[in-house]
């Protein structure tokens, strides 16, 4: 007979009982349905893997919908480690890294040795999640995948990846949440491909569930491409699986935003509504918003990244006072879309104000547009640390309003709202060539 | 401007006028503020004011008016004395606190924060150092940071920082500043640059036209940057170069911190020091020295070093510059460098240094570390679970191992923020040791560890040791006696 606090979960996930070890690390439940029934705000439980046994491990409680901290090499590409515990927490407790990252060194063994990711990375407080596809530094290749394993694109090379090394990887790599192997592929691709995916997808999520370790709740993976009836057969087949939650791939390589809903939906539609959802390569804000219509619970996002590169810095305003912007003749004057601003710009040369005025992230707590400027100007490291610092506490803040969204019952509401500021600004060219980018990927 | 009393009965005065100072009867008058502190002065007013007039019309004229501020002293019998004082007060206190023979260790208090030397300033060009947040390099324990004006004056432009209202609230960095004259990077830097008894003509990177630095320009920039420290601009030629541009260059130098001084419009807020120049040549460098003890000023940087000379010859020149320049200013070895030449540096008397070396090789994959460095890059790093170094407290060498490191050293940029950050940590970390060291009494034992850690076969150069004998330290338990060393010279450490 299970412990007294687990009676609830086993009554809603009564197929579960007999892996309730899973239920030791990761516990999620929904707080809050939005009208449309799909929408959710929830809460994540996740207990840290790394500790030694005994000790009483810290626990992570993170509010869904979350954003996911997207990393290279399991540190953020600019924030420094002990820069990390000044944004918001719970907020930024999740970081989500490849195990493609670590091709390159340092091996199984040694992450072994050293402790598991956690240990690697001087981040014990922190929660892991390991998703073999990362936007930026590894992009399934699906023309070199076969049956035997997915490929991937990376730095260091072309890899292809098996369900045994993948398990390997994770074993000794100990994340607290982490994905099965999929076949994602692109939306170009035939039916017979596609139809293949699923195939191979469903059958390597059985053998990581045969190698699963101890420890590290297992999400599987969700495929199917542009094909409902593919989207559907997959996410039936995936649900009746023993996971403690679901990721859907397949999404961001070429696929189109307005057509997208219709996949999310046949997904979501289908897996259990308790488990938590994740997604990958929905970044801009719009497509986080119709993940979130969909019922998708964890997001990662390249949009802080590119903003970063190109010296964008959000600023798209946190509270209904939308007005004050509209208003703001410098932002007019260079057709903004009132959601960032480019500080190489030479306006901001002695702009001796912060990017957002009130923010209480430590760029703008420190530091003024002004300087930079400079920084851009001068090609300094520093300019990409301070924005990435800003450009995500900003993004959290967006994804804190989404969740008093769905809690206010005024989800359907913001996301209108939101989309219309943006689009009447579309065809800004401060947005463009960035955007196109990121959506396509 | 003075209230007008009844006029007192008249006095006959003697009136001695020599080359600075004008005296009445042998006493001293002090001018202006000071009215109310002393009564006489409100007595004699008619007096003074003729008096005055009659002084300041024969007075020689100052070097320069807008340095020399002409003070009057009153004095208790109704004496005054006229003398034209150098307006560069002194914006630094530099206490001793500490010392080992030729070693001390002081507290040197800034306008921006209160500094313990020996120290070591991390070198941050444009403005900031590079991967590193204002927040990290507090936390290290980072007291002064060098900016060079030359970048400076290029991007964002002097005159910008100072609408900002300053360099420390541009960057926002509350301690310490120092900048260089921007006469260095000009010269490496640039291709047809040029020194002439003006200043520094070059081609602007800018456009191509040809442009001067002069001093008075160099100063004027730094005076809008607004550091805690500036640096005349000196005729600075590189040590490997012999002949009579050496001489050239060293009075050249002593006649540009006269104008330099000229030009320095915030004394009280910003302390000008004098640069020593001489190349290798004893007799020159000490005529340098002697030239600028001479203008009093706040404090000494010793020039024209780190740039390709021979150790041996290096430490000799310190030694000399240390010996001669005053006990109570702070001292400051430009471009050093390596922690063994900061360690040798210190043992011989100089206070301050700064160098590029800890930032730009931790972009190489380079840490440094007691024994010397260790390259990060190179294979056997790939499965060493150890940190960079196991006695060093910083967050880098506590959290992550080597073998991380050297997944993300020339790869990711956030390898080069974390050696930075340990390199930076290990100098600063050494100039506290050094430091710690002088006060508690324990300099030679530092000194030894040090060598021993470095040179485990005890095989110190030849060039340190000699050195150390002049320091008077004794590092005989950390290496081989020179005599039983093969008779083979040496030239470099």
């Amino acid at each position: 007979m299970p412990p007294a606090e687990q009676r609830d979960n086993i009554i809603i996930n009564i197929n579960e009982a007999a892996a309730q070890t899973q239920f030791q690390n990761m516990k999620f439940a929904v707080k809050t349905w939005c009208k449309s029934g799909r929408a959710r705000v929830g809460l994540l439980q996740l207990k840290c893997t790394s500790l030694v046994q005994g000790a009483t491990s810290p626990e992570i409680e993170i509010e869904t919908p979350a954003l996911l901290l997207t990393t290279r090499k399991g540190l953020p590409a600019f924030i420094p480690p002990d820069h990390l515990s000044f944004l918001p927490s719970p907020d930024s407790r999740l970081l989500q890294f490849s195990p493609m990252h670590f091709m390159e060194g340092p091996n199984s063994k040694t992450i072994s040795d050293i402790g598991g990711v956690h240990q690697l990375l001087g981040l014990q407080g922190y929660g892991f999640v390991a998703v073999p596809r990362d936007s930026i530094l590894s992009l399934p290749e699906c023309s070199s995948s076969n049956k035997n394993g997915a490929s991937f694109e990376t730095p260091s090379g072309r890899f292809l990846v098996k369900p045994l090394e993948y398990m390997k990887m994770i074993s000794s790599m100990k994340p607290d949440l982490w994905v099965s192997l999929a076949d994602e592929v692109s939306a170009s691709v035939t039916v017979k491909r596609n139809k293949a995916s699923v195939d191979r997808t469903i059958t390597w999520l059985d053998h990581c569930i045969s190698l699963k370790p101890r420890d590290g709740a297992l999400f599987g993976s969700v495929v199917g491409g542009c094909s409902v009836e593919e989207r559907q057969r997959c996410a039936h087949e995936v649900a009746k699986r023993n996971v403690s939650g679901y990721y859907i791939g397949g999404f961001g390589l070429g696929d189109s935003i307005d057509e997208r809903s219709t996949f999310l939906h046949a997904v979501t539609d289908v897996l259990p509504k308790e488990k938590p959802r994740q997604v990958c390569g929905l970044g801009l804000p719009e497509e986080v918003l119709q993940g979130v219509a969909a019922g998708i619970d964890l997001f990662d996002s390249t949009y802080i990244y590119h903003l970063t590169l190109e010296g964008f810095a959000l600023i798209f305003p946190l509270n209904d006072k939308c007005k004050q912007y509209e208003s703001d003749t410098q932002l007019c004057s260079m057709a903004s879309d009132y959601t960032k601003i480019n500080l190489k710009a030479t306006v901001y040369r002695k702009d001796a104000s912060r990017i957002v005025e009130g923010c209480e992230c430590y760029t703008c707590q420190n530091h003024t547009k002004a300087y930079i400027n400079h920084l851009l100007n001068v090609h300094e490291m520093l300019a990409q640390i301070l924005l990435e610092i800003h450009n995500t506490h900003h993004y959290f803040s967006f994804f804190r309003l989404i969740r008093e969204a769905i809690t206010e019952g005024k989800f359907e509401e913001f996301r209108q709202k939101f989309i219309e500021r943006r689009r009447e600004h579309l065809l800004a060219p401060s947005l463009g060539a960035c955007e196109l980018q990121t959506s396509v990927r | 401007m003075w209230p007008l009393p009844p006029p007192p009965p008249p006095k006959l005065y003697t009136i001695t006028i020599s080359e600075t100072i004008a005296t009445v009867d042998g006493r001293r008058w002090l001018d202006g503020g000071l009215a109310g502190e002393r009564g006489e002065a409100e007595r004699d007013n008619l007096v003074f004011e003729r008096v005055y007039k009659l002084l300041i019309f024969n007075l020689p004229a100052p070097p320069s008016s807008s340095t020399h501020t002409l003070c009057i002293e009153l004095g208790h019998a109704g004496g005054l004395s006229l003398q034209y004082h150098q307006t560069h007060t002194m914006a630094l206190r530099f206490e001793v606190l500490g010392r080992f023979n030729r070693a001390r260790a002081a507290r040197l208090t800034l306008p921006h924060f209160l500094c313990e030397t020996p120290l070591f300033m991390p070198v941050g060009t444009q403005g900031t150092i590079k991967g590193l947040t204002t927040h990290q390099l507090e936390e290290i324990g980072c007291q002064i940071i060098l900016g060079n004006t030359y970048h400076l004056a290029l991007r964002p432009t002097s005159e910008l920082i100072d609408d900002l209202g300053g360099l420390h609230k541009f960057m926002n960095w509350p301690r310490a500043l120092l900048t260089d004259s921007g006469g260095f990077q000009m010269v490496s830097l640039l291709h047809l640059a040029d020194i002439t008894e003006e200043g520094v003509t070059f081609q602007s990177p800018v456009d191509g036209k040809p442009m001067l630095l002069t001093p008075e320009e160099s100063i004027q920039i730094q005076n809008r940057i607004g550091a805690d420290i500036i640096m005349a601009l000196d005729d600075v030629v590189k040590t490997t170069i012999t002949g009579p541009r050496i001489e050239e260059a060293m009075y050249r130098t002593l006649r540009w911190i006269d104008r330099c001084i000229a030009a320095h419009k915030r004394p009280k807020e910003q302390n000008l020091f004098g640069i020593v120049q001489g190349g290798l040549d004893p007799v020159l460098r000490d005529i340098c020295v002697q030239g600028l003890v001479e203008r009093n000023l706040p404090g000494y940087a010793i020039g024209g070093l780190a740039g390709g000379e021979d150790k041996d010859s290096f430490w000799r020149v310190v030694a000399q510059c240390t010996a001669s320049l005053p006990e109570s200013k702070p001292r400051y070895v430009m471009g050093v460098g390596y922690p063994l030449d900061i360690v040798v540096c210190s043992a011989l008397g100089a206070d301050m240094y700064d160098c590029v070396y800890p930032t730009r090789t931790a972009r190489f994959g380079t840490a440094l570390v007691p024994e010397g460095v260790l390259k990060l890059k190179h294979q056997s790093m790939a499965d060493d679970t150890r940190p960079i170094d196991s006695t060093c407290e910083c967050m880098v060498c506590k959290n992550y191992t080597r073998a991380y490191l050297h997944c993300l050293v020339t790869k990711d940029a956030m390898g080069s923020q974390l050696l930075s950050y340990h390199n930076l940590y290990y100098m600063l970390q050494l100039s506290r040791n050094l430091h710690s060291s002088i006060i508690e009494g324990t300099f030679p034992n530092f000194v030894c560890d040090f060598l021993k850690k470095m040179f485990p076969e005890g095989d110190v150069p030849e060039w340190v040791c000699n050195a150390m004998e002049v320091a008077g330290i004794d590092i005989s338990s950390c290496s081989t006696p020179l005599n039983s060393k093969l008779n083979i010279h040496t030239s470099s450490g």
